[in-house]
């Protein structure tokens, strides 16, 4: 756990950088330190492992004031990664990734051990990569060696400043995932700067806002989009918010489970009756351990005689699955053209089904907040 | 490296010959070349003045190269580099004749002037060295954990060593070309055999001081530079390729 308590920086200059700031990060968490250029957040994360003296106010590491360490020890403990990597480059990346367990006393093979274990958690092989150099990396791969150099000694805490600012978006989309999931199994309490919204959404447990030094919101990022606190917070997350809210929410949230189905092995018949009696014009069609088999429409079982279920079952159609983001869950939508579409979990067993009915309430309920706080700002 | 090996070799052989040559076949009319002997002795004093020059050059320059970039002393890096480079600016015949007048004729004022000049790139390439290594890279270090002494001996020296060497390598030729001019005072060295030479206007004995200088200036920056080689870190010689 990391604690700032009524955190100042004022530098040499005079220029005040952080004020009295105050923020818990509970462990296993990821805070991300959002806010525009200048606003103190690399300054705040510096302070933590002691890389910038605090002027005033206290910051303790799972209850030690941090002043007390040894700062060469307590920076051994706290992962440290940065934009601009910093890889040495006369060193291949085991020996890179082995810094800080060889600083700790392991012995050569224990560290050449755990470089070998940690390219293969970023997705490199390890025998392909282990003894190159910085140099004769990409950009990506760079940024994911300087991730797991900061990973080398297994420190409970990581400090992470723009780790993944300096790479094309399709790939640091793609590292942010694997880091999203290499975070679920290691469980780190992470602090994470970054000036980008929709990464702070995407990786923040909870997200501390930051304006001129000042600590503005410290929420989690549903709540950051749903009831900004200010003008400043509302502008800073974008007139989109509705649709990053949406990118933030899964199909589970939205969906409505037990839907009505009926049996692939039903007849024809039955069919027709439990669509009349329930008045819907569609069903949906399960096998017997509830595997999503297709549709059946009203329509199609109107007019000419239609004898067999295998006639009217349109199989090939879109879903989507649990942890499927809202936002993705209306594209596939609106690509197949349909305002229905089940929610599948495991094996495709039918978990419920999202209608464009209820993402319009989704989309409603953050519009009327919306429309509010506008008026009341003019 | 290859080639420059080659090249090397091949300038360092015409100029030996050469010498020999005019060694053998260099008289005209009652004039007579240098003896073989002379310019051996000539010879071992050039590089006598080169080699304790560029001794107290490299030790001086690269200690206080280097002490002028820890925390404390930074402040001076960028003036006392400043200065070096407009001290090289210098002409060395301007510097060998401003010694004299202080420290007299001979061997030892040489070495002075020789020592001063040669300082100032090993000095400049010290500071430079270790000010121009990317300052993330610095960065990270100390922010996983090491110590300044660690993070000088393991990251910052490997890094700058090869422009120190480099430094050692620029100093040690213009070391090699100065000591020529450090006759005027009296110093020794094969400049003695140029400058014979040239108030007799006689070619021969001028061709043979000269093609020895430079003959020895080609030999160590040969050896230098594979010096250099031996000591850049392969991850910084990839870069280069790649570059
Ligand atoms: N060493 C320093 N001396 C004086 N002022 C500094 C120093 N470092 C940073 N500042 C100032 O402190 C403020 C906060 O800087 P900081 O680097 O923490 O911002 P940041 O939020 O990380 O910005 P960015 O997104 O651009 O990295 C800025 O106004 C900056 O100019
Ligand atoms: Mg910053």
């Amino acid at each position: 756990m990391i604690k700032l308590e009524n955190v100042s920086k004022i530098y040499p200059d005079g220029t005040e950088a952080v004020r009295d700031i105050s923020l818990q990060i509970q462990e296993g968490e990821l805070c991300v330190l959002l806010g525009p250029s200048g606003c103190g957040k690399t300054t705040t994360m510096k302070m933590i492992n002691r890389l910038i003296p605090i002027t005033e106010g206290k910051i303790y590491i799972d209850g030690t004031d941090n002043q007390e360490l040894d700062e060469n020890e307590l920076r051994r403990d706290i992962g440290y990664a940065i934009q601009e990597i910093g890889l040495f480059p006369h060193m291949t990346v085991a020996e890179n990734i082995a810094t800080v367990p060889h600083l700790k006393g392991w012995t050569k093979k224990e560290a050449r051990n755990r470089a070998d274990e940690l390219l293969e958690l970023m997705g490199m092989d390890p025998a392909e990569h282990m003894d190159k150099y910085p140099v004769e990396l990409s950009g990506g791969q760079r940024q994911r060696v300087g991730v797991a150099r900061s990973l080398g000694a297994n420190p409970p805490i990581m400090l992470m400043d723009e780790p993944f600012g300096a790479i094309d978006p399709i790939t640091r989309d793609s590292l942010q995932d694997e880091f999203l999931k290499i975070q679920a199994e290691i469980q780190k309490t992470i602090v994470f700067v970054t000036h980008d919204i929709n990464e702070a959404i995407k990786m923040g447990t909870k997200i501390a806002l930051l304006k001129d030094g000042e600590l503005i919101q410290y929420s989690p990022p549903a709540e950051l989009l749903a009831q900004p606190k200010n003008q400043f917070v509302r502008d800073f997350v974008g007139a989109d918010r509705t649709l990053k809210s949406m990118r933030l929410m899964r199909a589970r949230d939205a969906m409505k489970s037990s839907p009505k189905t009926v049996s692939v092995d039903s007849d024809i018949g039955e069919v027709r009756e439990e669509m009349e009696s329930s008045d819907v014009d569609y069903l949906i069609v399960t096998d017997d351990s509830g595997r999503f088999q297709g549709w059946i429409r009203a329509a199609d079982l109107d007019g000419e005689s239609v004898d067999s279920m295998e006639e009217v079952l349109s199989r090939d159609v879109g879903s989507v699955g649990r942890e499927t983001a809202l936002s993705d869950a209306l594209s596939v939508m609106l690509e197949e053209d349909v305002a229905n579409i089940p929610v599948l979990g495991n094996d495709n067993v039918l978990e419920g089904i999202l209608t464009f009915n209820d993402l319009q309430q989704v989309i409603g309920e953050t519009y009327t907040e919306e429309g509010g706080g506008r008026q009341v700002t003019g | 490296m290859k080639g420059k090996r080659i090249m090397s070799v091949i300038l360092i052989t015409i100029m030996v010959g050469l010498t020999i040559y005019y060694t053998l076949y260099g008289s005209q009319g009652w004039y007579d070349p240098a003896s073989g002997d002379e310019l051996l002795i000539r010879t071992w004093e050039h590089i006598k003045l080169v080699g304790i020059a560029e001794f107290l050059a490299i030790t001086v320059g690269i200690s206080a190269g280097l002490l002028i970039t820890r925390p404390g002393l930074k402040f001076l890096a960028s003036p006392v580099t400043g200065i070096a480079n407009v001290g090289l600016a210098i002409p060395p015949l301007a510097l060998v004749a401003g010694v004299s007048p202080f420290f007299g004729i001979g061997f030892r004022p040489g070495i002075i002037a020789l020592f001063i000049y040669s300082l100032l790139p090993v000095l400049r390439n010290a500071t430079v060295g270790i000010e121009d290594i990317d300052q993330s890279i610095i960065e990270s270090a100390k922010g996983m954990g090491m110590s300044r002494l660690q993070i000088f001996r393991k990251i910052e020296l490997p890094l700058a060593l090869p422009v120190i060497v480099s430094g050692i390598r620029y100093s040690t030729i213009l070391c090699v070309g100065t000591a020529a001019i450090a006759a005027l005072i009296n110093a020794g060295g094969l400049g003695e055999i140029i400058m014979r030479g040239q108030s007799g206007n006689f070619g021969s004995l001028m061709l043979q001081g000269a093609l020895l200088t430079a003959g020895l200036a080609v030999t160590l920056d040969w050896l230098l530079s594979e010096a250099e080689e031996k000591l850049t870190p392969e991850g910084l010689k990839l870069g280069k390729e790649i570059e």
